[in-house]
């Protein structure tokens, strides 16, 4: 019997032939990342061991991308501490604001990820680094301080459900439509402690951008980690990024899948997640009549150049409905300058948009765009939780960059095609 | 060894509670205060909740308890309210690790059974509760013998303290 992609990282990092689902294996791990809000944590009880380096000096990373630029004197002490820890234990990859960005965007774009990599973080999205075909997973503080003690973690073989797209997309619809398409089929806990393998002709076109926009939200389907097998978009991706050695798997044909969802993507129209939950989908168009008060446009989820650039396509020349504050982060320095050379961000500032620095901020009601009670938003992000973005009573609509761009020339909960 | 016995009342949560529920991110920078964050333990979804709660107490759940981030505040925040454990018919994987990790005792079980303000007696020795009011028991789901081995410690920084590394 043949092994899925994540069965086989899993086995060639615990030393086994093979592993099953279900199965307790130690498991060495290639990158251990955390960030301004898990690694304090983490640092804290490394240090109650009394362990005076970590595995692997070159494998740790540690990016303050929260609440930086620092938006209160506690979130500069967290920052501190992690950046103390960093020079005291000789971290390479510690990273000031200005250099990073947020770390699920920042990790591949700066070649940390390799197909076959074991990659665990200290945050839920974690998962998203499986679009290179790596198996990477997310842990808490603590998990992370074993990780920089031992360069190992225990983990359970989880079993894999197949996802396979097929057919065109029709216009304005994205990576973002599909996964939020799944997670409304299967669920907020469809996928809990499960792979979720994204397959089919329409991953196949997708550029690695998309890719790490699906697997990004595996983790609200409750997935252990997304996973996509590399082909050739992602070989060049990460030609001249990684310099390291890897090796790339793919899913045996007779490997064993849980379940396997096949969808047909035409009829798939751009979709929203209502409050309180990513699995409460609607198609756009059902959700019209719904007034917005701000629109955020980035995240680990959607702060990619390519998603900078649909939502300028379809602001450029509009300008943001008076009753919306529109906040566009480019979710690197890197994206922001190209965006900059390109012109986007001048698309933004001229329809009255506020350009950020890149930051997780207002994804998870930190800074940068808190909502205040009663008020709703559109947002690229991953979350629609109950007070997820500011004040209890405050609602959040998640959608693509160019639903979201729409929304904010509306005033309301818009299609592309109103506006475009 | 000595039996591990816990006894509380039931406090009844529905399915899906996430971690923003449980401790809301804007309180994420009171971490170094447990004692602080666990005053807002599920404020947002339940306003007086810490206020209703008695040292040994039990949150009893459904589905897929503690789905969301994977701060490890949530676990830390209802283990410095008291609570001796949490119940529920599925955990989310992130926060079952935290929660092995943070020593906060957590049991898969069949919880529909078991009603608000019941009073529990959980033998985590034995593997059984006992709903007394009922005059019910339910078993509990066993936990592999590495991970009992770390929950046995008190959690994973007491783990590490102890055998220096991992002992898989």
């Amino acid at each position: 019997m043949g092994m899925t992609i994540s069965e086989k990282i899993l086995a060639a990092h615990s030393g086994k032939d093979k592993v099953k689902p279900g199965e307790f294996v130690l498991v060495k791990v290639d990158l251990a990342f955390a960030n301004d809000i898990t690694a304090p944590i983490g640092i804290e009880k490394f240090k109650q061991w009394g362990i005076r380096k970590v595995f692997d000096r070159e494998k740790v990373a540690l990016i303050p991308d929260h609440f930086t630029p620092n938006r209160d004197i506690k979130a500069a002490q967290q920052c501190l501490l992690m950046r103390r820890f960093a020079r005291e234990y000789g971290i390479k990859n510690y990273f000031e604001v200005g250099t990073c960005g947020i770390e699920h965007v920042f990790l591949p774009e700066r070649g940390f990820i390799a197909p076959g990599d074991v990659v665990i973080g200290a945050d839920s999205h974690t998962c998203t680094h499986g679009a290179l075909g790596a198996f990477s997973c997310g842990v808490g503080s603590t998990d992370f301080a074993a990780v920089m003690a031992t360069g190992e973690i225990w983990l359970k073989v989880p079993p894999t459900i197949k996802f396979v797209y097929k057919g065109e997309l029709p216009a304005w619809t994205t990576a973002k439509d599909l996964i939020l398409y799944t997670i409304g089929d299967i669920g907020v806990d469809g996928a809990t402690y499960m792979s979720m393998e994204f397959t089919g002709p329409v991953i196949s076109q997708l550029p690695i951008s998309g890719r790490l926009t699906i697997c990004n939200m595996a983790v609200e389907a409750g997935a252990k980690n997304g996973i996509i097998a590399p082909d050739k978009v992602t070989l060049d991706y990460i030609n001249g990024r990684v310099k390291k050695s890897y090796r790339v798997y793919q899913s045996d044909p007779d490997a064993v899948f849980v379940d396997v969802k096949e969808y047909r993507v035409e009829e798939i129209e751009p979709q929203v997640a209502c409050p309180p939950l990513p699995s409460r989908t609607r198609a756009v168009s059902d959700v019209r009549d719904v007034k917005i008060d701000q629109v955020v446009i980035g995240s680990c989820t959607n702060g990619h150049l390519e998603d900078l650039k649909v939502a300028a396509a379809v602001l450029s020349g509009k300008k943001i409905h008076p009753d919306v504050r529109a906040i566009v982060i480019p979710a690197t320095p890197q994206i922001y300058l190209e965006a900059l050379k390109q012109g986007i961000i001048q698309i933004f500032v001229e329809a009255g948009a506020v350009v950020g620095p890149p930051t997780c901020g207002p994804c998870l009601g930190g800074h940068m765009g808190v909502l205040a009670e009663g008020e709703v938003a559109v947002a690229t992000t991953n979350r629609n939780f109950v007070g997820r973005m500011g004040h209890p009573k405050s609602q959040v609509y998640l959608a693509n960059p160019a639903v979201a761009a729409a929304s904010a020339v509306k005033g309301r909960i818009a299609h592309p095609g109103e506006v475009y | 060894m000595k039996e591990n016995i816990l006894r509380g009342k039931v406090h009844k949560l529905g399915d899906d509670i996430n971690t923003d529920y449980i401790i809301s991110g804007r309180y994420k920078f009171k971490t170094l205060d447990n004692q602080e964050l666990a005053k807002h333990l599920l404020e947002d979804i339940y306003p007086d909740f810490y206020q209703k709660i008695s040292p040994g107490d039990f949150i009893v759940a459904g589905e897929n308890f503690g789905c969301g981030s994977s701060r490890e505040q949530a676990p830390l925040a209802i283990k410095y309210a008291g609570i001796g454990a949490v119940l529920a018919r599925s955990f989310a994987r992130i926060f079952y690790r935290n929660a092995i990790n943070v020593g906060l005792p957590i049991i898969i079980t069949q919880t529909e059974k078991i009603n608000e303000n019941d009073t529990l007696i959980i033998n985590l020795s034995k593997g059984s509760i006992t709903i007394s009011n009922q005059g019910k028991t339910l078993p509990i789901d066993p936990f592999p013998p590495e991970i009992l081995k770390i929950i046995e410690t008190g959690g994973l920084v007491e783990y590490f303290k102890k055998y220096r590394g991992w002992t898989f």
